[in-house]
C-alpha cells in the first residue's frame, strides 16, 4: 500500500461523538466497533444498525453504449434490468480472476450505477473507463456519501425519518429523490448483512443531516450505530463474499459460489472463454463454509489438512455471535467440498476438527 | 488511569509483584481493542517462559491475538475461572482478569517493563 494520509468520511466526527473506535480501513478512517461488535452484531439481527460505508466508490456509466460497456466488464446479465433494477456481480480479467465485485443498478435508460469497494476503487475505475468504450464514466465516490441502514426494523426507521419507500421498495431495486431527514436520497434495498435494509446515498456533507435523522427516527426501534467488526461478522454469517480475503484476481467465480453470476450465454463480457473453459473441465477447488468442532476459530490465511497434509486455505473466519461457534470460508479440492466433509485447520500448529458446511450459516427468518 | 503498582509492556501486558512472584494480565487499552473476547488459551502450571515468549493466545469475535511473558520464569497458576469467563477480560482487565503467576528467574528481566506513565505514554501515541 502507498503512504497516502488517510481519508475520513463527512460522518467521521459523528463516529467520534458516538463513541466510535476509529481505525484505518482500506485507506479510511472508519470505526472498527462502538459499543462491541457482539452487541452490535445482534441489534442488526433483532432491530437495526447504521452503517457508515461512505468510503465504498461509486461509478456511472451513462450514454448510448452504457449497456454495451457494463455487460462487457460484468458476468452477470445487465440487459434484464429494468430503470430502478440492480444486481451483483463479479467484474473479470480475461482470465476470469475477479478484479471487484460490484453491485450495478440502472438509474436510467442509458444510465448505470456501479457500487465498488473502497480497496480497489482506483483499478476499477481504469478499468472501467479502459474498457467502456464510448460510453462516458464518471466516478462519483468523492461527491457521494453512503450509509447502511440494515435489520428488521430498518424499513420502519427509514419511512419514518422521511422515507416512505419501505413498503413498496423491493429487493434489488433502487428509488431516486428520496427525502431522508429533508435531505435529497437515492435509496436501494441492499445490504452485506442478510438482514432486510437500505443502502442511501447522498451528497458526500450531507451525510450528518441524514445520519442524525435516522438515529433520531431509530430511537424508539433500538437502532444503533454499527461498525467494520459486526459489518464482517454479519456478511460472514449470512455467506458473503469479501474481496480481498474470499475472492481476487487469482479466484474466478466458478470456484468461488458464484456460479449464479455467470451468465455464459449473455452478450460477450471479459473473462467469458476463461470461465467457459473452466466449466467445461470443472473447477479443481471451491471456496466452502467450514465449521469447527472445537474451540477453535478458522481466521484467513490458516491451512486446512487432511490427514496432515495441507490441501486448502482458510480466507475468513470468525466466531459466530449468532450461532455460537467458530465459522469461516475456505478453499478446498473439488473431491472435499461436499457438506459433511471432514477437515482440520491448522490452529498456530495445533490440527483442530472442522467440517465443510453449506453456506450460508445463517439465513433470516421468513416474516 | 493505569495502576501504579505494577509495570508494563509495549506488547500491552501488565506485570505486578506479590511476594516474589510476578501476577500476569492486559491491560484495558489491550481489553478495549480486542472488543468482544470469546476464548482464552493458557499454558499449564510448570511451564518455563522467557521475557516475550508467547505463552497464549486471546481470541476475540474480531481476530486472536498472543500473549507475551513480560518476564522471564516458570508458571505456578493459571486462572481457571478466566478460560470458563474470558469475557472477563473486557470487564476487568486489570483485576479478576489475571492470566498467570509466574516464578520469576532472577529478576526475570523486571527493569526493562515501563512504569504506569511510560506506559500512558505510550497508549497516548497509539490513540
Amino acid at each position: 500500500m502507498t503512504d497516502q494520509p488517510l481519508r475520513r468520511t463527512s460522518l467521521y466526527d459523528a463516529h467520534v461523538a458516538a463513541g466510535g473506535r476509529v481505525v484505518p480501513f482500506a485507506g479510511w478512517e472508519l470505526p472498527v466497533q462502538y459499543t462491541g461488535i457482539s452487541e452490535e452484531h445482534q441489534a442488526v439481527r433483532t432491530r437495526a444498525g447504521l452503517f457508515d460505508v461512505s468510503h465504498m466508490g461509486e461509478v456511472r456509466v451513462e450514454g448510448p453504449e452504457a449497456l454495451e460497456a457494463v455487460q462487457r466488464l460484468l458476468t452477470n446479465d445487465a440487459a434484464r434490468l429494468a430503470v430502478g433494477q440492480g444486481l451483483y456481480s463479479p467484474m473479470c480479467l480475461p482470465s476470469g480472476g475477479i478484479i471487484d465485485d460490484v453491485t450495478v443498478f440502472r438509474v436510467a435508460e442509458h444510465a448505470y450505477l456501479l457500487v465498488v469497494n473502497a480497496a480497489t476503487r482506483a483499478k476499477d475505475v481504469a478499468w472501467i473507463r479502459e474498457q467502456a468504450g464510448t460510453a462516458i464514466v464518471r466516478d462519483l465516490s468523492d461527491e457521494t456519501a453512503l450509509l447502511a441502514l440494515q435489520g428488521p426494523r430498518a424499513g420502519a426507521i427509514l419511512d419514518g425519518a422521511g422515507g416512505g419507500v419501505a413498503t413498496t421498495l423491493p429487493f434489488f431495486h433502487l428509488a431516486d429523490g428520496v427525502s431522508v431527514g429533508g435531505v435529497r436520497c437515492t435509496v436501494s434495498r441492499t445490504g452485506y448483512t442478510g438482514e432486510d435494509g437500505f443502502e442511501i446515498a447522498c451528497a458526500w456533507d450531507r451525510a450528518p443531516a441524514v445520519w442524525a435523522a435516522l438515529m433520531e427516527a431509530g430511537k424508539a426501534h433500538g437502532l444503533v450505530p454499527a461498525g467494520l467488526g459486526a459489518r464482517d461478522t454479519l456478511r460472514l454469517e449470512a455467506g458473503m463474499m469479501l474481496y480481498g480475503n474470499d475472492i481476487d484476481e487469482t479466484t474466478t467465480p466458478l470456484e468461488a459460489p458464484l456460479g449464479w453470476t455467470v451468465k455464459l450465454n449473455k452478450a460477450a463480457f471479459i473473462g467469458r472463454e476463461a470461465l467457459m473453459r473452466q466449466k467445461a473441465e470443472g473447477v479443481t477447488r471451491r471456496l466452502v463454509g467450514l465449521e469447527a468442532a472445537e474451540r477453535a476459530i478458522p481466521r484467513p490465511h490458516y491451512g486446512i489438512a487432511v490427514d496432515g497434509q495441507r490441501v486448502g486455505v482458510v480466507t475468513s473466519g470468525t466466531f459466530s455471535p449468532t450461532l455460537r461457534r467458530p465459522i469461516g470460508m475456505g478453499y478446498v479440492p473439488v473431491a472435499l467440498a461436499a457438506p459433511g466433509t471432514a477437515v482440520q485447520l491448522d490452529v498456530r500448529g495445533r490440527p483442530a476438527p472442522a467440517t465443510v458446511v453449506r453456506l450460508p450459516f445463517y439465513r433470516r427468518p421468513k416474516t | 488511569m493505569y495502576p501504579n503498582d505494577r509495570r508494563y509492556t509495549r506488547e500491552h501486558e501488565w506485570a505486578r509483584r506479590e511476594d516474589g512472584r510476578i501476577r500476569v494480565g492486559i491491560t484495558k487499552f489491550a481489553a478495549d481493542r480486542l472488543s468482544d473476547v470469546v476464548f482464552i488459551e493458557l499454558p499449564k502450571v510448570g511451564t518455563e517462559l522467557k521475557v516475550m515468549d508467547p505463552f497464549g493466545v486471546i481470541e476475540s469475535v474480531k481476530a486472536a491475538s498472543d500473549l507475551y511473558a513480560p518476564v522471564s520464569g516458570r508458571v505456578t497458576e493459571v486462572n481457571q475461572q478466566l478460560i470458563d469467563s474470558p469475557e472477563l477480560i473486557n470487564q476487568d482487565p486489570h483485576g479478576a482478569a489475571w492470566m498467570i503467576v509466574l516464578e520469576p528467574t532472577g529478576d526475570g528481566g523486571w527493569e526493562q517493563l515501563l512504569d504506569a506513565a511510560a506506559y500512558e505514554d505510550l497508549v497516548g501515541k497509539e490513540h
